[in-house]
C-alpha cells in the first residue's frame, strides 16, 4: 500500500529528475539486504554503490525509482545531480 | 614481514574491518576465522528472504570472486580458546592461529526459551541464513504458528510466516507491542495492521510448556491454561553477545565485551567490534550495547585503524533504525522509550540502549491517523524521533538530532500547537540546512 502511494509520487518527480537527477544514498540506513539490485531492471548492483556511500552514477540508470521505491529502509532518494553524495 | 591480523566473525563487523585493513595494508596477512559456513551475508536481509521479497542468493553482498579479490585468508571453523598473552587463538579442530592484533566480532546470539519442551522438534529463532532456510523449508500454506517474543525480529518472523501462508498466532506477555521504544498509539498502530493481515494476537499471554509428540512440537500451552496446536513456535526474545571466547582469554565482560572509545578491549592487542562489543562512550560516560548493522560496520572501520596503528575511536552516531513495522515505515532515532518490555528477556534486534536512555523530555505528537511523529523535546534541542508512515521528517529530524541544533526558536510553537508540528519541523529545519551549508 505504502509502496503504491510512494511510486506515484515517484512517477510525478520522474520527468524532472529524468533531465537533472540522480539517485543519491543516506548509506547509514542500509542494511545491505539487496532488495534495490534485485529489482533494478536494468540489473545496476545499486547495493555496491551504497556501500560506498556514492550516487547511481552509471549512465545506464533509467532514473526509473524502482531501487527507490523498493528499499525497505528508505535509503535512496533522487537528488540534483550536482549534489552527488548524500 | 607484516603482522599477523586475525578477525574471529565473517558478520558486518568483520569483513569492514577486513576491508579496511586491506586498503590500510595491501600486503598484510589478514586472516577471517567464521563458523558459520554461508559466510558474510545481510542478516537484517534474512526477514525479507523469509517473506519472500528476495531469493537467497540475493542475501549475499560481496560474491566469491569479490572476496578472494581481497586476498583474506580464510578459515572456516570456530575459535574455541583465547590465550592474550602467548597471542594465540585455539581452534576447534585443535589448530592454533598466532596473531599480532586480534579483532573480536562474534556478535549476537538469540536467547533460548527456558520453558519445559524448549528443546522440541519445531522451536525456531531466526538468527543465522541456516535458521531461515529451516524456517522457509517448514513454512507451508496452513501450517499453524506460534510466535512469541518483541522488538523487530519477532514482528518480522509473525509477519514471513503469514505471507508464506501459515496461520500465525503471535503472543504477547503484556499489554501491548514493543512497550519500551513505542507509546501506547503506535503499538496500537501496528498491532491494528497485524490483525488486518490476518494474523492472530494474544495479549497477556505467556507460554507455560511446549507440548511435542516423539520429539516434535505439536501445540503450546499458556499460563492460562489455553492450549494452541501448533508445528512451527518461532521465539525472538532477545539476543545474548557471544562472549565464549572472550570469556576463555579472561577478557574484562558486561553484558558485552567491553571496550574504550578505540574498541580495545581488557587484553593487550585484542580490540572487539559490533553486536559483541560494550562500548564506551565518552560523552554519556556509559558503555552501551546497539545490535545495529551500521553500528557494527562502523565499529569494524574504526577497530581496523587502530589495528593499523592509527587509534581511531569509534564516534558513536545517534543510534537510529528504519524499518517496516507490520508495513508502516518507521525510523525510530535518538532516545524515545524507556522502561521494560516483557517480552524481552534481552536487547532485540535492530535496537540500541541509548534508545531507552531518555534523560526528561517533553513528548510533543502529531497525531495524524497514518503518519504519525513523536518528538522528544529536551530544553533547547532534540533528543529523540519516531516517524512513522511518510517519512519526510525522517532525513530532517535525524540531522537536527544528530548536530544538537537548538530547536529554541521553535519551542513554544512546538509545544502549543501539536498540528503545526510538521510544518514547524521542515521550515525550520529548511532555514537550518541553509545556514548550516552557508557555514561549511
Ligand atoms: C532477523 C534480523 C533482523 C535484524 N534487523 C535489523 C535492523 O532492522 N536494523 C539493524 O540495524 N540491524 C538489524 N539486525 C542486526 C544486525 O544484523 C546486526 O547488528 C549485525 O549483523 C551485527 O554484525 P556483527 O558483525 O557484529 O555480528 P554477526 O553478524 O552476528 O556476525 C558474527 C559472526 O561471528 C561468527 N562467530 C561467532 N563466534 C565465533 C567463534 N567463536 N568462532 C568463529 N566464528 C564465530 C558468527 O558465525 C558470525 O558469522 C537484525 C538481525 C537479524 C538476525
Ligand atoms: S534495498 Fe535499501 S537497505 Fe536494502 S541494500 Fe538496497 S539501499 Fe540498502
Ligand atoms: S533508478 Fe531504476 S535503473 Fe536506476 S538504479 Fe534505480 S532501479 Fe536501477
Amino acid at each position: 500500500m505504502t509502496f503504491v502511494a510512494r511510486s506515484l509520487t515517484l512517477d510525478l518527480i520522474r520527468a524532472e529528475v529524468l533531465a537533472t537527477g540522480q539517485v543519491v544514498a543516506d548509506s547509514v540506513r542500509c542494511v545491505q539486504c539487496g532488495i534495490c539490485s534485485y529489482n533494478c531492471p536494468i540489473g545496476l548492483d545499486v547495493r555496491a554503490y551504497v556501500w560506498c556511500s556514492a550516487a547511481i552514477e552509471d549512465s545506464r540508470c533509467l532514473t526509473c525509482g524502482q531501487c527507490i521505491a523498493r528499499c525497505p529502509r528508505g535509503v535512496l532518494r533522487f537528488a540534483p545531480t550536482d549534489r552527488s553524495r548524500a | 614481514m607484516g603482522l599477523r591480523y586475525v578477525i574471529v566473525g565473517a558478520g558486518v563487523a568483520g569483513i569492514a574491518a577486513a576491508e579496511s585493513l586491506r586498503t590500510r595494508e595491501p600486503s598484510a596477512s589478514v586472516t577471517v576465522v567464521t563458523d558459520d559456513p554461508a559466510g558474510f551475508y545481510s542478516r537484517p536481509g534474512l526477514a525479507y528472504y523469509l517473506s519472500g521479497l528476495i531469493p537467497e542468493t540475493q542475501l549475499f553482498p560481496r560474491s566469491p570472486a569479490e572476496l578472494r579479490a581481497l586476498g583474506l585468508t580464510w578459515v572456516q571453523a570456530r575459535a574455541d580458546a583465547l590465550d592474550p598473552r602467548t597471542h594465540r587463538l585455539t581452534l576447534a579442530d585443535g589448530q592454533i592461529l598466532a596473531y599480532d592484533k586480534l579483532l573480536l566480532a562474534t556478535g549476537a546470539r538469540a536467547a533460548l526459551p527456558d520453558f519445559p519442551g524448549s528443546d522440541l522438534d519445531g522451536i525456531v529463532t531466526l538468527d543465522s541464513l541456516a535458521d531461515t532456510r529451516g524456517i522457509v523449508r517448514r513454512a507451508r500454506q496452513g501450517l499453524q504458528a506460534v510466535v512469541v517474543g518483541g522488538g523487530i525480529t519477532a514482528l518480522e518472523i509473525a509477519e514471513g510466516l503469514n505471507a508464506r501462508g501459515c496461520r500465525v498466532h503471535y503472543m504477547l506477555r503484556g499489554a501491548r507491542y514493543w512497550a519500551n521504544v513505542l507509546d501506547p498509539d503506535e503499538s496500537q498502530l501496528v498491532e491494528d495492521h497485524l490483525r488486518a493481515t490476518g494474523i492472530i494476537l494474544h495479549h497477556h499471554s505467556q507460554i507455560r510448556e511446549a507440548i511435542g509428540k516423539r520429539g516434535r512440537l505439536v501445540a503450546v500451552e499458556t499460563m492460562t491454561g489455553e492450549r494452541i496446536p501448533c508445528e512451527l513456535l518461532a521465539v525472538a526474545i532477545g539476543t545474548h553477545p557471544r562472549l565464549d571466547l572472550a570469556q576463555s582469554g579472561r577478557l574484562k565482560l558486561d553484558r558485552g565485551i567491553l571496550t574504550d572509545a578505540y574498541l580495545k578491549t581488557s587484553a593487550e592487542d585484542v580490540l572487539a567490534a559490533g553486536d559483541v562489543a560494550q562500548v564506551y562512550n565518552e560523552v554519556t560516560g556509559k558503555a552501551t550495547l546497539d545490535t545495529l548493522w551500521a553500528t557494527a560496520r562502523a565499529h569494524g572501520e574504526a577497530a581496523a585503524a587502530t589495528m593499523a596503528g592509527i587509534p581511531t575511536p569509534y564516534r558513536s552516531a545517534v543510534a537510529q533504525n528504519v524499518t517496516l513495522l507490520a508495513g508502516i515505515p518507521t525510523t525510530i532515532i535518538g532516545s524515545v522509550g524507556g522502561g521494560e518490555d516483557a517480552d524481552l528477556v534481552a536487547i532485540a534486534r535492530g535496537d540500541s540502549e541509548t534508545w531507552r536512555m531518555a534523560a526528561s523530555a517533553w513528548v510533543v505528537v502529531d497525531p495524524h491517523p497514518v503518519n504519525r511523529l513523536r518528538l522528544m523535546l529536551g530544553e533547547q534541542t532534540l533528543k529523540g524521533a519516531l516517524v512513522m508512515g511518510d517519512q519526510t521528517l525522517s532525513r530532517p529530524l535525524q540531522r537536527l538530532i544528530a548536530a544538537n541544533a537548538d530547536l529554541t526558536p521553535i519551542r513554544q510553537a512546538l509545544l502549543a500547537d501539536k498540528s503545526a508540528v510538521a510544518d514547524l519541523i521542515m521550515s525550520f529545519y529548511a532555514e537550518w540546512e541553509q545556514s548550516h551549508a552557508d557555514k561549511r
